[in-house]
C-alpha cells in the first residue's frame, strides 16, 4: 500500500464516502463526498480525485485531491450516504435529515429535500421542540432509514414529505448507526450495547431480535454487514473492540478483537474484497484487517510484513456450531487456523479519524486535524 | 516586524445611538456580548427607549484563518509525531532526525507563506491585501528565526560549516537576487543593465561566486579593454578556497589557504591592478572584507544580519560559534550607525546568535505581545482548545454526545477524573429529563457513578409502581455487571428477574429470589410493602411453595415493616383511607402468611415432604 495522499482542508471532516460508480461501469470511483463538523459554518463538500496516470514525478501534486463545490449544512454532519448517483444524504446534529443534489454540469449542490424534525426529544421534562441529534442513516433506494439520540427509527421514502414509518422511543439509549440486513431488515447498535433487529413487515414496535455482549455493555458506535453473508455483522465498540457476530446464531459475538485504544468510529468490510476489513477510531490511526487465507507466505504464526503490521490472534468467546457449509473467513474459530494481517494505513498518527469509506483499490478517510487522506492503490 | 501602524478598525452597532448612550460589553469565548445601557453620556438619563438588543461581536472569519489552521493541523501532526518518537532518538542518527523535523515545520510554514502570499496579490480589496501582507511578513520572520534557530541550536554546526549555513540562510531569505538576475539576463544586453553591477554586487556578497563570474565574463565580452581586469577578478573568485562539506581538509588547512589568498587578493588591489575600473575595484575590497566598502552597499545588503554574513565571509570564514556575537554585535551598530534602534526581529537574531535559547523566547514573546494580528490569537489549537472548553463551559454537552465523547476521551487520558464526572453527570441529567432511561445508565456506568445509578433505578420503580409494568424492559433485562454498580440497580435487575421467573412459572426460584431481596437487605424499606404483596400469590397457590423457614422469615419481615409505622397526628379523610387499605393488606398477608406456615408445617413433617 503505497501513496497516500493528505490535504489539509481547514475544516474537522467528520464523514468521507465515495460515490458509487455506475452498476456494471468498469471504471474505479473518482468522486467522494465529505461533511464537516465543530464548526460554526459546516459544509458537505463534493472533491474529485482527478485522472489517473496523472501522478508527475516529484510526488504528485497532481495527486491531490480537489474540491469540487461544496454547499452549506446547518449543524454538524453527523453521518452521510450517497442515495444514488446524484443526491446525497446528510444526517445533522440538529435532527434534520437532509437530500442534497448534485448537479454535474455547473457543479453545483442544492437541497432537494429535508425532513426537518426527524429525531427529537419528546419527555415530560424537555421543552417541545427540542432537538436531537440524528446519528446514523442509511440508504437503498427508494428507502431511507435513520435513527438518533432520541431512540427512534425513521423510514423514509425520496419524494414523500412525511415518514413512512417511525418507531418511536425503539430504544431507551442513543441508536448509533444502522445498517441494512435484507431489506425489509435493519439493524441498529445503541449506547448500551446491544445490536436490535427489526423487522419492517412486522406491525409492532419491538425488535425482532436483540443481540448483546456478555460482558461490561460497552456503547456500540458502528455497525457494517458482511456484503456477501448478509448475516455476518461486524461492530466497534467505545473501548475499540471489534466484534463480529453472526445474527443467526445465538445473542453473542462469534469474535471479539481487541483493537483500538479509543473508540472505533466507523468499520468497513471492503465491498468486493470482504475479506479485507477497514477500522478507524479515536485515537488517530487507521486499520485494514486482512482475513484473506490465499498467501502462501502466511505460513508462519508472527508474519512481519508490511509497515507497521502486527499479528493478533483470536480471543473466542462462544464455541457455537458454526456450520462449516459457508465459512466466512471471519467467523472461523480455529485460532491455529486463521490468521489476520493487521497493517495500520496512516505514515503518523493524527488526532481522531472520523470515518473512512473504501470502494475498488480506492480509500478515503477525515480526521479531527482537519486533513483528508486519499489512496488509490489499496492493494498493490 | 510591523509594529502597529494603523489604527484599530471601529464597529458600529446597529441600532445603538452611540453618541447619546453608553455601552456595556463583556467578554466570551472567542466573543463579545454588548448592549446600550441607560447612562447617558452627558448629565442625566434620557428616559428615551434605546436600543432592546443584546449584540454578539465576533471576529470575522476572515480567509487567512482558514490557510492559518492547515498551519496549526500540519505543525501540530508534526509536533505530536516528534512527542512520539522522542524516546526511540539516540546517539547520532538524533541529530539528523531532529533536524529533519525542522525541516519539515519549516516547509510546512513556507507552504503557508506561499499561499497566503498568492492571495494577498491576487485579491481585489485592498483592505484584505494588506491583511495578508502583514500576515506574510510575520510568517516570514518566522520562519526566519527558526531557520537561524535550526543551525545554531539543532544543528549546532561547528566553525567552517557554520558559515555555509549562514549562508544559505541569507540566500534562502533575500529572495530580490532572483527577481533582478532574471531582470537583468533577461534583457538585451546585460552588462548594460543599469543594474547589472548591483547585481554582480549582490551575487559577491552572497557568496555565490561563480555566478558573480559569469557575469563578469559577460562584461568582458562586451567590453574588451576591461577584459583583462575581468579575468584575473574572475579568477580570484574563482580560487577563494571555501569548506566544500565533505571535503577533509581540516580547519587550519583552510586558514591558511584562504590567508594566501586574501594576501594575493590585497596586492592586487596595492598593484591597482583595477584602478581604472571603479565597480571592479569595490569588488575586490568587498572581497577583502573591508567594512568600509560592505558598508557602501548598505542598500544592496538591506539588513544587518547579511552584512555580517557577508563580512563574516570575506574576512572570518572560519568564524566559531562561540564568536559569533560579538560580530553580530558589531554588525548590528555598524550597520545601525546609531540612525535607528533595533526592532524586535533584531533582538531575537541577537539573543540567538548569543545562544540565549530563554532570551530568544523571551523577545519573542515581547514581540508577539505587541503583534496582535499575529496568529497566537487564534485559539484553534485543537487539543488545548477542547481542555480549556471542557474546564469552562458546558458546550460540550450542549453540542450532543458525539462532542461529550470525544472531551470526555481526552479528559480521561489526561487523568482529569473530576471533569469526567460532571460531564456525563450533566449528560445522565439531560437524559433522565428527555426521558431516555437507557443513554442516562450508560453514562452513569461511564463515569462509574453509583448515586446516579440509584437515581435512574428508583425513576424506573417509580414508574413501575405507577404503570404496573416495567418500561425500556431491553435495557433492565440486559443489565449485564452494570447491575454491580449501585445496589438500587441490583435490586432493580433481580426485582425484575423474579417477575420473569414468576412469568415462566418457577415458582420455587422465584420465591427464594424475592425473600432474599428482602433479607440480602438491597430492597429499598419503601418497596417492601410491594414485594410482600407480589409473595401473596405465591403464598395462596395449591401447593406450598415457600418452606416454614422462609415463611417465618416474611413474617418477621412483615413485623419489621409494621412495627415501624409512626403515629400519625390528626388523620384527615385521605390518610384514613390510605391506612384502611394498609391495613386490610397487612391482615390478608398476616392470614395468608399464617396458612402457608400451617401447609407448609404439615408437608415438611409429614413422610413425602422431606
Amino acid at each position: 500500500m503505497e501513496e497516500i495522499y493528505a490535504k489539509f482542508v481547514s475544516q474537522k471532516i467528520s464523514k468521507t464516502r465515495w460515490r458509487p460508480v455506475p452498476p456494471g461501469s468498469l471504471q474505479t470511483t473518482e468522486t467522494f463526498a465529505t461533511g464537516s463538523w465543530d464548526n460554526e459554518e459546516n459544509y458537505v463538500s463534493l472533491w474529485s480525485i482527478g485522472d489517473f496516470g496523472n501522478l508527475d514525478s516529484d510526488g504528485g501534486f497532481e495527486g491531490d485531491h480537489q474540491l469540487l463545490c461544496d454547499i452549506r449544512h446547518h449543524g454538524d454532519v453527523m453521518d452521510l450516504q450517497f442515495f444514488d448517483q446524484e443526491r446525497i444524504v446528510a444526517a445533522s446534529s440538529t435532527g434534520c435529515v437532509t437530500v442534497f443534489l448534485h448537479h454535474p454540469n455547473n457543479q453545483t449542490l442544492s437541497v432537494s429535500q429535508q425532513w426537518t424534525a426527524a429525531h427529537h426529544h419528546t419527555g415530560p421534562g424537555s421543552p417541545s421542540c427540542s432537538s436531537a441529534p440524528c446519528t446514523g442513516v442509511v440508504c437503498s433506494n427508494p428507502e431511507i432509514v435513520t435513527v438518533g439520540e432520541d431512540g427512534r427509527i425513521n423510514l423514509f421514502r425520496a419524494d414523500h414529505k412525511e415518514a413512512i414509518r417511525t418507531i418511536d422511543n425503539a430504544d431507551s439509549s442513543t441508536l448509533h448507526a444502522v445498517t441494512f440486513l435484507r431489506t425489509p431488515e435493519i439493524l441498529t447498535v445503541n449506547s448500551i450495547g446491544q445490536l436490535k433487529i427489526w423487522d419492517f413487515r412486522q406491525q409492532g414496535n419491538e425488535p425482532s431480535q436483540i443481540l448483546s455482549l456478555t460482558g461490561d455493555r460497552v456503547p456500540l458506535h458502528c455497525v457494517d454487514r458482511h456484503p456477501n453473508q448478509q448475516h455476518v455483522v461486524a461492530t466497534g465498540g467505545q473501548d475499540g473492540m471489534l466484534s463480529i457476530w453472526d445474527v443467526r446464531q445465538g445473542t453473542m459475538p462469534v469474535s471479539l478483537l481487541k483493537a483500538h485504544e479509543a473508540e472505533m468510529w466507523e468499520v468497513h468490510f471492503h465491498p468486493s474484497n470482504p475479506d479485507h476489513l477497514f477500522t478507524c477510531s479515536e485515537d488517530g490511526s487507521l486499520w485494514h484487517w486482512d482475513a484473506s487465507t490465499d498467501v502462501p507466505e502466511k505460513s508462519s504464526l508472527f508474519y512481519q510484513g508490511g509497515r507497521n503490521s502486527t499479528f493478533l490472534s483470536h480471543s473466542i468467546s462462544n464455541q457455537a456450531n458454526v456450520h462449516q457449509s459457508l465459512i466466512s473467513s471471519w467467523l472461523i474459530n480455529d485460532p491455529t487456523k486463521d490468521r489476520i494481517e493487521i497493517t495500520s494505513l496512516l505514515p503518523n498518527r493524527t488526532l481522531s479519524v472520523n470515518s473512512l469509506d473504501v470502494l475498488g483499490p480506492c480509500l478515503v478517510c477525515g480526521t479531527d486535524a482537519e486533513a483528508i487522506y486519499v489512496t488509490r492503490q489499496l492493494f498493490s | 516586524m510591523e509594529e502597529l501602524d494603523s489604527e484599530p478598525t471601529v464597529t458600529l452597532i446597529p441600532g445603538v445611538n452611540s453618541q447619546k448612550k453608553q455601552m456595556c460589553f463583556d467578554w466570551g469565548p472567542g466573543e463579545m456580548l454588548v448592549c446600550e445601557t441607560s447612562f447617558n453620556k452627558k448629565e442625566k438619563s434620557d428616559m428615551v427607549p434605546g436600543c432592546p438588543f443584546i449584540h454578539i461581536i465576533r471576529k470575522n472569519e476572515d480567509v487567512y484563518s482558514q490557510i492559518l489552521r492547515k498551519l496549526f493541523n500540519e505543525s501540530h501532526g508534526i509536533f505530536v509525531g516528534l512527542q512520539r518518537i522522542e524516546e526511540e532518538l539516540t546517539g547520532k542518527s538524533r541529530k539528523t532526525q531532529l533536524v529533519r523535523v525542522s525541516k519539515n515545520y519549516r516547509s510546512v510554514i513556507r507552504a503557508c507563506l506561499e499561499e497566503m502570499h498568492q492571495l494577498a496579490i491576487a485579491g481585489k480589496d485592498p483592505a484584505i491585501g494588506r491583511q495578508f501582507s502583514i500576515q506574510v511578513s510575520s510568517l516570514s520572520a518566522m520562519e526566519l528565526i527558526w531557520n537561524l534557530c535550526e543551525i545554531l541550536f539543532i544543528e549546532v554546526a561547528p566553525a567552517g560549516p557554520l558559515l555555509l549555513h549562514l549562508l544559505d540562510w541569507v540566500q534562502l531569505h533575500v529572495c530580490e537576487v532572483d527577481s533582478l538576475s532574471a531582470d537583468v539576463l533577461g534583457s538585451e544586453n546585460p552588462s548594460k543593465h543599469e543594474r547589472f553591477w548591483n547585481l554582480v554586487t549582490v551575487l559577491v556578497l552572497q557568496g555565490r561566486l561563480d555566478e558573480a563570474r559569469q557575469m563578469l565574463s559577460k562584461e568582458a565580452d562586451s567590453s574588451p579593454t576591461s577584459a583583462g581586469m575581468c579575468r584575473i577578478l574572475g579568477d580570484l573568485m574563482r580560487t577563494m578556497p571555501v569548506l566544500s562539506p565533505g571535503n577533509t581538509q581540516t580547519l587550519t588547512e583552510l586558514e591558511l589557504k584562504w590567508q594566501h589568498w586574501h594576501e594575493e587578493c590585497e596586492r592586487h588591489l596595492q598593484d591597482g591592478t583595477f584602478a581604472s575600473s571603479p565597480h571592479l575595484e569595490s569588488l575586490c575590497k568587498v572581497m577583502l572584507g573591508d567594512e568600509a566598502a560592505l558598508l557602501e552597499q548598505k542598500g544592496l545588503l538591506s539588513t544587518w544580519y547579511h552584512f555580517l554574513v557577508s563580512r563574516l565571509l570575506y574576512s572570518h570564514p572560519t568564524v566559531k560559534p562561540t564568536d559569533l556575537h560579538f560580530y553580530a554585535q558589531s554588525s548590528l551598530d555598524l550597520f545601525l550607525g546609531g540612525e535607528s534602534s533595533p526592532e524586535p526581529l533584531d533582538n531575537i537574531l541577537m539573543a540567538a546568535f548569543e545562544f540565549d535559547i530563554h532570551q530568544v523566547i523571551k523577545e519573542c514573546s515581547i514581540a508577539l505581545i505587541a503583534q496582535p494580528l499575529l496568529w497566537i490569537q487564534h485559539e484553534r489549537v485543537p487539543l488545548a482548545g477542547i481542555c480549556l472548553r471542557t474546564l469552562c463551559s458546558s458546550q460540550p454537552v450542549a453540542a450532543g454526545e458525539r462532542k461529550a465523547l470525544k472531551v470526555l476521551r481526552v479528559c480521561e487520558q489526561r487523568q482529569m477524573t473530576e471533569q469526567v464526572r460532571s460531564i456525563c453527570k450533566i449528560l445522565a441529567m439531560k437524559a433522565v429529563r428527555n426521558n431516555r432511561l437507557g443513554s442516562a445508565l450508560s453514562w452513569s456506568i461511564r463515569a462509574k457513578d453509583a448515586a446516579f445509578a440509584t437515581l435512574v433505578s428508583d425513576r424506573f420503580l417509580r414508574e413501575y409502581c405507577e404503570r404496573g409494568c416495567f418500561s425500556d424492559l431491553d435495557l433492565i433485562d440486559n443489565l449485564g455487571p452494570a447491575m454491580m454498580l449501585s445496589d438500587r440497580l441490583t435490586f432493580l435487575g433481580k426485582y425484575r428477574e423474579f417477575h420473569r421467573l414468576y412469568g415462566e412459572k418457577r415458582f420455587v426460584d422465584a420465591a427464594s429470589l424475592l425473600l432474599s431481596l428482602m433479607t440480602s437487605q438491597i430492597a429499598p424499606r419503601s418497596f417492601w410493602m410491594t414485594l410482600l404483596t407480589d409473595a401473596l400469590p405465591l403464598l395462596e397457590q395449591k401447593q406450598v411453595i415457600f418452606s416454614a423457614e422462609q415463611t417465618y422469615e416474611l413474617m418477621r419481615c412483615l413485623e419489621d415493616l409494621t412495627s415501624e409505622r409512626p403515629v400519625r397526628g390528626e388523620p384527615d379523610a385521605q390518610q384514613l383511607q390510605d391506612d384502611d387499605v394498609e391495613t386490610t393488606k397487612v391482615e390478608m398477608l398476616r392470614l395468608a402468611l399464617a396458612r402457608n406456615l400451617a401447609r407448609s408445617v404439615i408437608k415438611e413433617g409429614s413422610l413425602e415432604g422431606s
